[in-house]
């Protein structure tokens, strides 16, 4: 049974020993095939757990390996939980995660460190998986600084260029420091109520609430410091752009996912104690919010194809923390449902659309151009179809048009934030536009017009290795919102029983109708500026646009107020304190040593008779001694 | 004290004894000089009432010993001495030894002289040999056997030095 | 001045010659015999303090130390033969491999 359990772990982690061990001997295909099959392997199993908990409401299955630390009041033990909440994110994960596994078979075709891409990745898959199933705040931990590893192994992964590695390690230090927030949180935890476990947590919070409501506060802010770090909110979402940096499959199982859903699949975890934070919810609401509107402004001005996609899912992220903000957590992880789905297709096809240009290039001979750059691209909706297919239902779904699955998931969102929070839903209508405007933009310059360059114009759809999982994930993209559809909404009636929710979701058609007619107005309005490409070319040069391309100059903040001081502080560490007074100090005791020595050296002369003199010396000295204090 | 003449006398000759083998140039002299100290300490052990050491001094000491070492004189042809010098680097060698010579004697004459011991009649004693090998055999027997390891220890030692590899 | 004094006092002399000879000779076969001395003159008054005070333990430790003299004698001259295999010499001033 505990086997059965942790099956979805132990599957990716057979993989990943596979490959580590016996890859070097084995082919690439069979490499990618180890561990998409481990993947999928998992994602099986999900669905027999599926099956087992559509029994009744209370099924839940859990397993405990072993006492981790006990230590007086402590005890944690390394145990696992499978219930309605975990299993839905077990299936995205593991099902996106198979696809994913499957593209990059064919994307990183030919990478001199194939094998160890494929170990990392189901490492991946096996650290979100730890953190999804966790039964306590501990073992979530755990998963969550796994899975931080993984993502700062991925993204450095071609590492020989400098960027690429600045950019993991920016992904590190910047979760790092949510992760101290998070931390903290367990550790109050700890502190106020006596246990890690969930359900005990849970249970003395709703017991006891109305005494404990300051330290509740504390806590939920602290974890939700945890939460901006991994899910990339204001101020902590800077690392996602760059995570760019990484080979695209890895960009779309971080943003679809693994990873940045950490953050909302913890807070949803946590509902029954956020909801007894009312303040906190409300700092959530707003945070999220704004990290979706400044992300949403700052995808416009994007010139590189995953940028636009990276701050799009960053402003997402923001929807969904959002609602958990306003108390609509189901509303929350719908989103990420249907994200996942239509994120993961983005990136994939974005993936596949960067395959294709170097590719071009390749068969062009032509000059060096930068594959990633939308400006090169242009009438590429006829050299590959499928990916265009996929990449046009996903950003309609991102942009919320209907029927597609983000139109849903959105619009339940809204509806929420209409209810409780006008800021909030300005903010977040006001997103919706955006959103719809930069996807209009970006699909009419990566794919309508003419071929702006030599790769371009040589560019040729993938193989099957690269389409099948795009369609897979476009299907889904299609067809998520049924998952939560209006009226049936068979997701909150899953979830009830778990997670915190306000009532069931209604349908508003008035709120429906006006976003729907402001997406549509946006992408086309997206298409009267962009029909002439070329007014994309300067238009992050200076000023507003250069400000939204920089994403607000956060960096440019950071680098200032925390990285130059840092540095300079560094600077001084290693100039003056290390060099002057360590070094000074060790090196002063090494010459103090040595002069005396130096000087003393000359008693030593080598002579027998000089060092019987001086032993005649000693036996004076004490005879002397002894004779005269005896008298 | 009936002795005293005598002992005047012997320590006059072994005092210069003493002295030309401290002043000798030539080693084969020097431990004939030895042997003549030595020879003369037996005496003295007489005198002293101990027949036993006086003996063991004679057949050991000038005996064995002072054998041993004209045979290596000899061995090694070694008999050429340059006079006691300064070697280059220890300048003040010679004034200090002789000047801490001199203290170490200044302290033993003051040990000896400025504190009397009582004067207690010296009872007469069995200092005969067989009343030394009395108390060897059965008071001392357990350093007796050390010796006799330590002996056998400069005995092995000595022939894996010199042996020829 | 009783004979026990007397010899004492040639007992202190004859060490003091000895430490001379051990501080000034440059030979190697010179300064062991200079050590002989010293101990021949602990001897003596070893002997002169035990027939001063009638014991006839000072006589045994005097036995003791002879033994242990011929063991020093012994290997020290083996040590200065083989020294004088390498060294082709017994001037203990050639030594000096130890200068600080």
């Amino acid at each position: 049974m505990e086997l059965f359990i942790l099956s979805p772990i132990l599957f990716p982690l057979l993989g990943l020993l596979t490959n580590a061990t016996l890859g070097r001997r084995m082919s690439e295909r069979a490499i990618g095939g180890v561990a998409t099959l481990a993947a999928a392997g998992a994602f099986l199993m999900c669905l027999l757990m599926f099956g087992q908990l559509t029994a009744s409401e209370e099924a839940r299955l859990s397993a405990t390996i072993a006492p981790w630390i006990s230590a007086g009041a402590l005890n944690v033990s390394l145990s696992f939980l499978v219930d309605r909440l975990s299993i839905v994110a077990m299936l995205i994960v593991t099902g996106i995660g198979a696809l994913i596994h499957m593209f990059s078979v064919g994307y990183m075709h030919g990478d001199e460190r194939f094998q160890r891409y494929f170990v990392y990745l189901n490492l991946f898959l096996a650290s979100m998986l730890v953190l999804v199933m966790a039964d306590n705040f501990l073992v979530m931990f755990m998963g969550w600084e796994l899975v931080g590893l993984c993502s700062y192994l991925l993204i450095g992964f071609w590492f020989k260029n400098l960027k690429n590695a600045e950019a993991g390690r920016k992904a590190f230090v910047v979760n790092r420091i949510g992760d101290v927030g998070f931390v903290l949180g367990i550790l109050l935890i700890f502190v106020t109520f006596g246990s890690l476990r969930f359900d005990e947590v849970f249970a003395r919070a709703e017991a006891q609430g109305e005494a404990l409501a300051g330290a509740i506060g504390l806590i939920t802010l602290l974890l939700f410091i945890g939460a901006t770090g991994k899910s990339a909110q204001i101020p902590l979402f800077v690392w996602l752009p760059d995570a760019m940096a990484g080979p695209t499959p890895v960009s779309a199982l971080i943003h679809a996912a693994t990873m940045v859903t950490a953050g909302v699949y913890m807070m949803v975890r946590a509902s029954p104690l956020y909801e007894l934070a009312p303040l906190t919810q409300n700092i959530v609401a707003i945070v999220g919010a704004l990290t979706a509107f400044v992300a949403g402004t700052s995808a416009l001005r994007q010139l590189d194809i995953k940028k636009v996609l990276a701050y799009s899912t960053v402003s997402q992220l923001g929807y969904m923390v959002s609602a958990c903000g306003l108390g609509a957590f189901i509303a929350g992880d719908f989103h990420l449902l249907t994200h996942a789905f239509f994120k993961a297709a983005l990136f994939l096809a974005a993936g596949s659309v960067i395959h294709g240009m170097e590719h071009g290039m390749g068969a062009a001979h032509g000059a060096h151009v930068d594959p990633q750059d939308m400006r090169h691209m242009g009438g590429l909706a006829r050299k590959m179809p499928i990916t265009f297919a996929a990449f046009l239902l996903g950003g309609l779904a991102l942009a919320g048009v209907p029927p597609l699955s983000g139109f849903f998931s959105k619009d339940e969102i809204l509806v929420d934030a209409f209810k409780h929070n006008l800021l909030v839903f300005v903010l977040l209508g006001l997103s919706a536009v955006i959103t719809a405007f930069y996807v209009g933009r970006q699909l009419v310059l990566v794919f309508a017009g003419r071929p702006r360059s030599a790769a371009a114009e040589h560019a040729s759809e993938s193989g099957w290795l690269m389409t099948v999982p795009l369609i897979a994930l476009t299907i889904g993209t299609v067809f998520a919102g049924l998952f939560n559809f209006p009226g049936t909404h068979p997701l909150t009636d899953w979830l009830a029983p778990v997670v915190r929710h306000g009532e069931a979701p209604k349908f508003e058609p008035g709120l429906a109708a006006l976003f729907t007619v402001l997406a549509i107005g946006a992408l086309v309005g997206a298409w009267w500026v962009y029909r002439h490409p070329e007014r994309a070319n300067a238009e992050a040069e200076a000023g507003l646009g250069r400000f939204l391309a920089g994403g607000w100059n956060f960096d440019d903040i950071y680098r200032a107020a925390v990285v130059k001081p840092f540095y300079v502080a560094s600077t001084v560490c290693a100039q003056i304190i290390d060099v002057a007074v360590i070094d000074g100090t060790v090196n002063g005791v090494g010459r103090l040593f040595r002069v005396v020595g130096g000087s003393l050296r000359s008693v030593q002369t080598g002579f027998v008779r000089n060092y019987g003199l001086v032993m005649l010396v000693g036996v004076v000295v004490v005879v002397a001694y002894f004779v005269l204090s005896a008298r | 004290m009936t002795d005293l003449p005598l002992l005047i006398i012997l320590g006059a000759i072994s005092i210069a004894s003493a002295l030309g083998l401290l002043l000798s140039r030539n080693a084969i002299y020097a431990a004939l000089f030895l042997v003549l100290n030595f020879g003369v300490g037996a005496v003295i052990y007489l005198v002293l009432n101990a027949p036993f050491i006086a003996v063991v001094q004679v057949s050991v000491y000038a005996g064995a010993i002072m054998v041993l070492f004209l045979f290596v004189i000899m061995l090694l042809g070694a008999e050429r001495l340059s006079p006691a010098e300064n070697p280059p680097g220890i300048p003040l060698q010679r004034p200090l030894a002789i000047a801490l010579g001199a203290a170490l004697f200044g302290l033993a004459l003051y040990v000896l002289f400025a504190r009397q011991p009582p004067a207690t009649p010296s009872p007469m004693v069995d200092s005969s040999p067989a009343a030394v090998g009395q108390s060897l055999f059965s008071t001392y027997v357990f350093p007796f056997e050390v010796v006799s390891i330590l002996l056998l220890v400069a005995m092995v030692g000595a022939v894996v030095l010199t042996r020829n590899k | 001045m009783d004979s026990t004094s007397f010899v004492a006092l040639l007992s202190a002399v004859l060490f003091t010659i000895g430490v001379l000879g051990v501080l000034l000779r440059r030979s190697a076969l010179l300064i062991f015999m200079s050590v002989e001395l010293m101990l021949n003159a602990a001897n003596l008054a070893f002997v002169a303090f035990a027939h001063r005070w009638a014991q006839l333990s000072g006589q045994v430790i005097v036995f003791f130390v002879m033994a242990v003299a011929a063991a020093e004698v012994a290997v020290g001259l083996a040590l200065i033969v083989t020294i004088f295999r390498t060294k082709r010499s017994t001037n203990v001033d050639d030594l000096s491999a130890l200068r600080g």
